[in-house]
């Protein structure tokens, strides 16, 4: 099997997966198709001797970011018959507008040489990918590398800025205030005439309970 | 040359990330309600900037970071407007926002983040960051239009903003894709070579151009791209809406010159077109939707709609005149939009939005000079002498004269003839009707005192407009000189 078919193989699972995950009636199974065209692609980057990357998708999207998006879905009770109300009704004119964008993307496009006349650069068999990518991230590239790290810092303070909820009416345990108390706080000694023991006897058990609360 | 002291021209952007930095862990100490220490801070660090820039101010055009920033006289001067009015919205807006409760240190943080967006956006000279600052500034635009959570209109006009905003960016960066396959470059002077002596494929860069103004007009928010606009406007807390009408539109209109002037200028001939079409239909319908507009915030957004329209008529007439009117003219709408939006702060109190036009009734005898200044702000909106918006209009129209878009230039001016209408009718509201309220106007010294500042500017302005004229027109022409 040459590259050429193999490349074709997986840009025809990734197409067919990426699709999927948009029509799929099952939230969960987004989840999966969405896996799948990520895998697919790591595999069409690896035809591209983008060794490194290829291995980061997976590791990265395939093994953190989807597992915990599954997570997600399967925690909240997402109603997908809600969210397709309207579809039906706009989808004729959604389909005849992509249709009008796509052959016209065609038309202007279609049948002419598009490539700039540039091929592939061959590399020897010991070519590191990781060290070249490593070198231009720290040298050509190190300013949108630096810019990244900042949306990235951003993207946090974001994410906390829009859900951290202080909430006052939140019951909490304040641990060092339990540690300070005293005798004194819980336990009231009421001196009453000994006439009456009993009623002395349960008047601290009751303070007692109320300090408790 | 030491490393420390060859990265001088990015002084200030590296200064405002540190200071960032500490200012996000400094508040986290800070208990008090009113933030005052981190207010002060982030002001400093603003005024820090705006030193900074100007003291590593050099003559020429220095590269930086393997070509992909840039230090010019246009950097310069938009990153010091954008410093003052990030400076002015803050003045503004805290009495609004402390009465709110969004006065926090996450709040002030993403002013940063979107101050340090707008510096790399106007000093990118490569598609990667050009596309880098964008998103800076649109994520904590995002995040700032959706923080007051417990209201359904932000939290829609935050979904709005972030799904066509994407979408947006989408567009911008397959049309960047497109240039990328055809003249094998991402970077703007590089770009600009090859399509003049390079043989880069014609219909593919068209096909690129065609997705890139797309998306620019988008972030724009020029028509048939501009539905978020209104929404957004109206949905966002005033504050937030003040900021996203104001320094953005600056970087705005670097971005646009970096890629359509800087690096696409051979291609003038497609994308003056393009932007003729933008700019005629975002005069007609900003126009003469906002006169239909009750609410001020929604009639501002529209006003903005057109406003953008009549930037673009200084960028497509192609020339330098053009262009530095353009510049001209973006500088003077921020102006207007942070007067505008800031007299709608100034009057609201806690737990009332004075964001309807009928709240503007009378003004003149709650309290005349108010008033005054509002006048003077939405003479210079509507273009009207001596105020500046008046000179702003008029050099823009110049520029496309003098390279033939008479028609265009008549349309403009009916245009916004029409507009006149609406801000004329703020005018008499409140002179000629009868209060609806005599609620007392709670002042603060420090927005009111700015307010009469920027007031008394779109006067002074209009009265002497040639020092800024020509502070423009330089700047532009040094950028292009190559």
């Amino acid at each position: 099997m040459n590259i050429e078919t193999l490349f074709y193989l997986f840009a025809a699972v990734t197409v067919y997966a990426a699709l999927r995950v948009i029509t799929a009636r099952n939230p969960l199974h987004s989840v999966l198709f969405l896996v799948l065209a990520f895998v697919s692609c790591a595999g069409i980057w690896m035809l591209l001797e983008a060794e490194f990357l290829a291995i980061a998708l997976v590791l990265v999207y395939v093994g953190a970011v989807m597992v915990l998006f599954l997570f997600v879905v399967m925690m909240l009770d997402i109603n997908i018959e809600q969210m397709r109300i309207g579809f039906l009704r706009w989808l004729p004119v959604g389909l005849l507008l992509a249709g009008l964008i796509g052959v016209q993307m065609v038309w202007v496009l279609g049948a002419r040489e598009t490539s700039a006349g540039m091929t592939a650069v061959q590399h020897a068999a010991d070519y590191s990918n990781t060290k070249e990518l490593g070198r231009l991230i720290y040298t050509d590239y190190v300013y949108p590398f630096e810019l990244a790290a900042v949306l990235l810092l951003l993207a946090m303070v974001a994410a906390i800025a829009l859900t951290l909820r202080k909430r006052r009416d939140a019951k909490r345990q304040n641990i060092g205030k339990q540690i300070r108390v005293t005798k004194q706080d819980r336990l009231r000694i009421v001196s009453v005439p000994s006439a009456s023991k009993s009623a002395a006897a349960q008047d601290v058990v009751a303070s007692d309970d109320h300090a408790a609360d | 040359m030491t490393l420390l002291s060859s990265l001088s021209p990015a002084y200030a952007e590296i200064f405002l990330l540190v200071m960032l930095s500490v200012i996000l862990i400094v508040d986290l100490f800070i208990v008090s309600y009113t933030k005052t220490l981190t207010y002060l801070m982030v002001q400093l660090t603003l005024l820090g900037c705006s030193l900074i820039t100007v003291a590593t101010h050099q003559n020429g055009i220095a590269h930086l970071f393997n070509h992909m920033f840039v230090d010019d006289l246009m950097s310069d001067v938009l990153k010091l407007l954008t410093y003052l009015s990030v400076s002015m919205m803050l003045v503004y807006s805290r009495s609004y926002l402390l009465a709110r409760g969004l006065f926090t240190g996450e709040f002030l943080g993403l002013v940063l983040f979107a101050t340090l967006g707008m510096m790399v956006m106007i000093s990118a000279c490569n598609f990667l960051s050009l596309y880098l600052g964008l998103e800076l500034l649109a994520l904590s635009l995002y995040a700032m239009v959706a923080l007051q959570r417990d209201s359904a209109t932000s939290t829609e006009a935050a979904m709005k903003y972030f799904i066509l905003g994407a979408m947006a960016s989408g567009f911008l960066l397959y049309g960047m894709s497109m240039l990328y396959g055809a003249t094998g470059s991402l970077d703007v002077n590089h770009i600009a070579q090859v399509i003049l002596h390079g043989a880069p494929n014609k219909e593919l860069l068209v096909f690129g151009l065609a997705f890139i103004v797309a998306g620019l007009a988008f972030k724009l928010g020029a028509v048939p791209f501009h539905m978020w606009v209104p929404d957004v406007y109206h949905g966002a807390p005033t504050a937030m809406t003040m900021f996203i009408g104001s320094a953005p539109k600056l970087a705005a209109f670097a971005f646009v010159m970096r890629i359509l002037v800087e690096a696409l200028q051979p291609l003038m001939i497609h994308w003056s077109g393009m932007l003729t079409i933008l700019a005629v239909l975002s005069m007609a319908v900003g126009n003469i939707t906002a006169i239909a507009q009750t609410n001020l915030k929604r009639m501002l957004a529209y006003s903005t709609i057109a406003h953008m329209g009549f930037m673009l008529v200084g960028i497509l007439s192609g020339t330098i005149e053009g262009y530095g009117s353009s510049m001209f003219y973006a500088v003077v709408y921020v102006l207007m939009s942070l007067g505008g939006f800031g007299m709608i702060m100034l009057l609201s109190r806690e737990g009332f939005e004075a964001d309807n036009l009928n709240d503007f009734k009378g003004l003149n005898q709650r309290s005349p000079w108010l008033a005054f200044m509002m006048l003077l702000l939405m003479f210079s909106m509507a273009g009207v002498p001596p105020t500046v918006g008046f000179y702003a209009k008029f050099s823009v129209l110049n520029a496309a004269v003098q390279t033939g878009h008479i028609t265009l230039v008549v349309m403009a001016v009916l245009f916004s003839l029409v507009g006149a209408f609406y801000y004329l009718r703020i005018v008499k509201l409140m002179y000629f009707d009868a209060p609806e309220s005599h609620e007392k106007i709670n002042l603060q010294p420090d927005s009111s005192l700015l307010i009469s500042i920027n007031g008394l500017a779109v006067l002074a302005l209009g009265i002497l407009p040639g020092t800024l004229m020509s502070v423009c027109a330089v700047s532009v022409q040094q950028s292009l000189l190559h």
